[in-house]
């Protein structure tokens, strides 16, 4: 069969598809070459956290592995005081993500279901304070802080800084601007008909929000709770500049006291990395589809 | 669309009128709270950067012992601190550049390669994705402890200099690979670039994959049949065609560039990795804490650096949404 198709002259249009297969062949390689680049320095934090120190430096990283062991794990849980500061990560991102959901639902309510002349100068207060870096106000929301006092229950320190609440609230009105902008958008593809009928039923603004509205805005609510859970939980600046105490920062942060105390030893900073990786790295492959809608509905819908 | 918009518009009007009394106390306290929550939080303190910026306040005395000085700040920054914020600046805008030349047209290519439905393409773009989940703090820690490490690291042990006496300090070593006079590009903050491509490339990858699928097919069957090649028929084509997707990429990697902090902080802000970010921060909790007037000087040069782009993508945004 195919010495026949060599001998015989080659007709154009198998030689088209000849050459489409080399292509396809020659893109594949380029992209498994890719991907497996890509791969490396996770699974390489992988690898090195699995082995002691003593032997990937004294044999070399690259060496055959003699023991695989999760000591590093311990050691970093141990250390780190882990299973506190997953604690005070969940304290933080969890109300944060739902009240930002909340309030960025309610704003995107009312700016796209209803006309009024507010509409688009609000639209533009939230989006384009959402895209201010963070630094820019640093400075006076420190001072700030320092001042704002908290009742006792919801601080040791007696004002916003160094509070849960603190950092929460700065999560809130930081990720409102970016949700309202998305769902905004999103809530605006719904047909107007929608509202009328309920209006006309005589449902009350509440109930529309409440049994009409936000129901069919699940699929942008996962997709955007997917993507805050991971921003909130990866924060870093916020943490570190209103969380003075590194005792009581969230789990990212917390890897700045531990790279000091784990200087020498690169596979426990491997070690602790994954696992403050984790979180998001499972979030992330149980909700693929949210966590990359999230993002692209923010950009195409508009 | 445009006719169902006009139709409705007349009734519309007409329905905020009957609003009832607690329709209208409801939707003003569903617009208000956020609001207010916002303003108080984000653009209350962005205002008054730029007031405090002219001022000489430590952050210890009341808010009535404040004092205006000018320009004095601004003027210290350029000639006192001028190696911090030239070093900086040139660090943010070498980040800029690269960012665009580098990660985001690498982005741009996986996004078209995969575009073409490949077999397995969702495994390569969950692949190319998944740094982009991880805190560039954490993005830091790995590329330190497995490719940067001096004694193990990967990169050292493919090059053979992991022996004592040979080795190579990837993130301490800040002599220049560029010089402009006294400034220049050093080696460590490229060491740090390539960590940050890695992490870029599949956020806009990911942007790009549904601009693509927006371009409408038939766009680039017009173009084949015009005798377009592929290159001439994306560059012409296809890229203009996804606009709306260019814009937000813009914005995204030049405010990404202007934010950049994690990473450096989580190293122990080196020399050589100076940032604008972090020249913010050192004023505040560092080692030069308690300067609010010059720390937030250097917060509004940040400002100034983004508005434009901020203001171009907003501008592009909302004419588009007034024209629909």
């Amino acid at each position: 069969m195919s010495m026949t198709a060599v001998a015989m002259p080659l007709s154009p249009k198998v030689r088209r598809s000849r050459q489409a297969k080399v292509r396809r062949g020659v893109l594949h390689t380029f992209l498994i070459v890719m991907a497996i680049g890509w791969l490396i320095p996770i699974g390489g934090a992988l690898y090195a956290s699995l082995r002691p120190y003593a032997e990937t430096s004294g044999k070399g990283f690259l060496s055959w592995p003699d023991t695989f062991t999760l000591q590093n794990y311990r050691d970093a849980w141990n250390q780190g005081d882990m299973t506190h500061h997953y604690w005070v990560t969940a304290l933080i991102v969890i109300p944060a993500v739902l009240l930002t959901l909340a309030l960025a639902s309610f704003v995107a309510f009312g700016v796209s279901r209803f006309s009024w002349k507010f509409n688009i100068p609000l639209l533009l207060l939230f989006t384009a304070g959402n895209l201010l870096p963070p630094q820019v106000l640093a400075q006076p929301l420190f001072q700030m802080y320092k001042r704002i006092a908290l009742p006792g229950f919801l601080t040791d320190t007696g004002v916003m800084l160094g509070s849960t609440v603190g950092i929460i609230t700065i999560h809130v009105a930081f990720q409102t601007g970016f949700c309202t902008f998305v769902l905004s958008n999103y809530m605006k593809t719904l047909p107007a008909e929608i509202g009328e009928a309920a209006k006309i039923d005589g449902a009350s603004v509440l109930r529309q929000y409440f049994q009409i509205i936000l129901p069919l805005c699940r699929p942008a609510l996962a997709a955007l709770g997917t993507l805050e859970f991971a921003w909130i939980y990866n924060d870093f600046f916020w943490a570190v500049l209103l969380e003075n105490q590194g005792a009581d920062r969230p789990i990212t942060s917390s890897l700045a006291n531990l790279g000091g105390e784990f200087l020498r030893d690169d596979n426990l900073i491997a070690a602790g990395s994954m696992l403050v990786a984790f979180p998001t790295i499972a979030v992330y492959l149980l909700l693929k589809r949210q966590f990359i809608g999230g993002l692209t509905l923010g950009s195409t819908k508009g | 669309m445009t006719v169902t918009s006009t139709r409705l518009r007349p009734d519309r009007r007409s329905r905020v009128r009957q609003f009832s009394t607690a329709d209208r106390v409801a939707l003003t306290l569903l617009i208000g709270i956020p609001t207010l929550i916002h303003v108080a939080f984000v653009w209350f303190p962005a205002v008054a950067t730029v007031v405090l910026s002219f001022t000489n306040w430590n952050g210890i005395v009341g808010v009535g012992g404040i004092r205006f000085v000018g320009f004095r700040n601004y003027w210290e920054i350029f000639t006192v601190f001028e190696s911090d914020v030239f070093s900086a600046a040139i660090n943010n805008g070498v980040l800029v550049v690269f960012l665009f030349l580098g990660p985001t047209a690498v982005g741009v290519f996986f996004a078209y390669l995969l575009d073409k439905n490949l077999r397995g393409g969702a495994i390569y773009q969950s692949i190319f994705y998944t740094p982009v989940v991880l805190s560039l703090a954490v993005v830091g820690f790995i590329w330190r402890s497995v490719m940067y490490s001096p004694r193990q690291g990967l990169i050292s042990t493919v090059l053979g200099r992991t022996a004592p006496g040979n080795q190579i300090d990837w993130l301490g070593d800040r002599s220049h690979l560029l010089s402009i006079g006294d400034y220049g590009l050093s080696k460590n903050f490229v060491a740090i670039l390539a960590a940050m491509a890695w992490r870029h490339v599949g956020y806009i990858m990911v942007l790009y994959l549904a601009g693509l699928k927006s371009v409408d097919t038939q766009l680039r069957e017009a173009a084949a049949i015009d005798g377009c090649n592929e290159w001439q028929a994306f560059k012409r084509v296809v890229f203009p065609a996804m606009k709306p997707v260019n814009v937000v990429v813009g914005v995204i990697t030049v405010i990404e560039a202007l934010r950049a902090f994690d990473i450096v902080f989580a190293l122990n802000s080196p020399r050589g990795m100076e940032l604008l970010s972090i020249l913010v921060t050192d004023n505040l909790i560092g080692e030069g804490g308690g300067n609010v007037g010059r720390g937030s000087a250097y917060g509004v040069v940040l400002l100034l650096l983004c508005v434009g782009f901020i203001t171009w993508y907003l501008a592009n945004h909302f004419r588009r949404e007034q024209a629909r």
